[in-house]
């Protein structure tokens, strides 16, 4: 499994863990505790405002680790160098998940036509951004196995 | 005789070895790119720029043709190109 591969896969698990843990703590100590919030805006803009450093931070730190973890153990240091061919299949990726992520905003607008909660298209928000990212992640890998 | 299939081949392995069992690091190393990448070239995964393909040309001290050889006859873009002029001939 080449170098690449490798580091999407670890990106897929950050997304996971971020998300995952991040819900889990939102639910647990807002939600949980007052329904209410899932219609208040503030909260939403508050909690996506919070998400996005958290995800940034959290990734480097993985792949930071990732970095030493693979150093240790296959003595080889991760390569600098971003080819023709990275440029190639990160072009087609961002491609793929845009369109994700276009998609999950039509639904989400979609909800809000069909008179759902507000809750409900910035649910929708949320997961088809996150679907996008592990979808791009996914293609690379993909790509990468192909060769482009 | 190559593969049917084969629109593009390359003789990267070949010009390798002749070049003192030249390593894959080593060419990534001398053409700017990485060592996937040249592992891809060489499987016929992913074809170069124009760009890309010189500077290897350029690494092995050949002409581009001794690297990459084009089969046209396997080309489908060739043949429907040519499939439309035979048409046109014939009208």
């Amino acid at each position: 499994m080449g170098q690449q591969e490798k580091q999407s896969i670890v990106s897929i698990i950050g997304s996971v863990l971020v998300i995952g843990f991040y819900s889990l703590y939102v639910y647990r100590n807002y939600i949980q505790a007052d329904m209410g919030l899932l219609n208040d805006f503030q909260f939403w803009g508050k909690s996506f405002l919070y998400l996005i450093p958290v995800a940034i931070v959290v990734q480097i730190v993985i792949q930071i680790l990732f970095a030493i973890g693979n150093r240790i153990i296959t003595q080889e240091d991760i390569s600098d160098i971003t080819d023709e061919r990275d440029k190639l299949i990160e072009l087609k990726s961002i491609r793929i998940s845009h369109w994700i992520f276009t998609a999950g905003f039509m639904l989400a607008m979609g909800s809000l036509a069909m008179g759902m909660k507000p809750y409900v298209m910035f649910l929708t928000l949320i997961s088809s951004g996150f679907v996008a990212s592990l979808a791009s992640e996914v293609a690379k890998i993909i790509y990468y196995r192909r060769g482009a | 005789m190559v593969d049917a299939k084969v629109i593009i081949s390359n003789n990267i392995r070949r010009l390798r070895f002749f070049a003192g069992e030249m390593t894959q690091q080593e060419l990534a190393d001398k053409t700017g790119v990485t060592r996937q990448t040249i592992v891809a070239i060489e499987n016929g995964k992913y074809f170069p720029s124009l760009e890309l393909a010189f500077r290897l040309a350029h690494t092995f001290n050949v002409q581009l043709s001794e690297v990459f050889a084009y089969y046209p006859e396997n080309d489908p873009v060739h043949k429907k190109l040519k499939d439309k002029q035979t048409k046109k001939g014939k009208q």
